[in-house]
């Protein structure tokens, strides 16, 4: 039974984990494609350090495993922030069907960007003011 | 039954294994086409989380569990790789502050 159990968790990681491999492929923008490779990538790992663990059924080991585990689901939104926010920041070209930038509208609203997007948002409240 | 078990597993884990190296191959694509810095740093990412998947997939093929040992150490190692290639992301783009309205082609 366990090793049912240790076999269909092995299969459901590797297909997240191949899920997120084509996700990285396919999806149009950096901002897109760190969906597919934290999300999907953390459960596959996580599905199959959790094989080991149900195969291995030690104290020790599965301990091991389950610390594995939490340090993965600590580490990678830690570092999927920081990529994201060094990425922004770097000025990536975002995909043309994004409709909500609340980051920009607030960095163009301190004057941090170029004045031409400041300039532009004053027209629109200019012409949504007539 | 014991035996019917194990073969499960065995199967289980070389199928998982054979799953993992395409998944590596197709993220590498993204991390030699990847047309930014960014795309090729959240690639990396994605191939050393991959990479402690198959480890612990191996320890499951060996009946080795030490190599989750291994797992555990790559999986702090990498996560220090990615928060230094943030870091120096950012920087090399603080100290190039002028070239930052790309945004405007969004």
């Amino acid at each position: 039974m366990s090793a049912l159990i240790a076999s269909a968790l092995l299969i459901i990681g590797s297909i997240f984990c191949l899920v997120a491999a084509v996700g990285m492929l396919r999806l149009p923008d950096t901002l897109i494609r760190m969906h597919a490779a934290t999300k999907a990538g953390t459960l596959g790992a996580g599905f199959i350090l959790a094989a080991e663990a149900v195969v291995a059924a030690e104290l020790g080991t599965t301990l091991k495993a389950i610390a594995a585990i939490v340090f993965l689901l600590l580490t990678a939104p830690v570092a999927a922030h920081l990529i994201g926010k060094a990425a922004y920041h770097q000025g990536i070209h975002l995909f043309a069907k994004t409709w909500i930038d609340e980051l920009g509208d607030s960095l163009s609203a301190n004057g941090q960007v170029a004045e031409k997007s400041s300039s532009e948002a004053s027209d629109e409240s200019a012409d949504s003011d007539e | 039954m014991i035996t019917d078990g194990q073969t499960i597993v065995h199967l289980a884990s070389q199928l998982t294994l054979a799953l993992l190296i395409v998944s590596i191959a197709l993220t590498f694509i993204r991390l030699v086409r990847g047309p930014q810095a960014a795309d090729r740093v959240v690639s990396l990412d994605l191939i050393a989380i991959m990479i402690v998947a198959f480890l612990g997939a191996y320890a499951v093929h060996v009946k080795d569990t030490s190599f989750l040992d291994v797992a555990i150490a790559y999986a702090l190692i990498a996560f220090l790789g990615t928060v230094a290639l943030a870091r120096y992301l950012l920087r090399s783009h603080r100290r190039s502050k002028q070239r930052s309205t790309d945004r405007e082609e969004e």
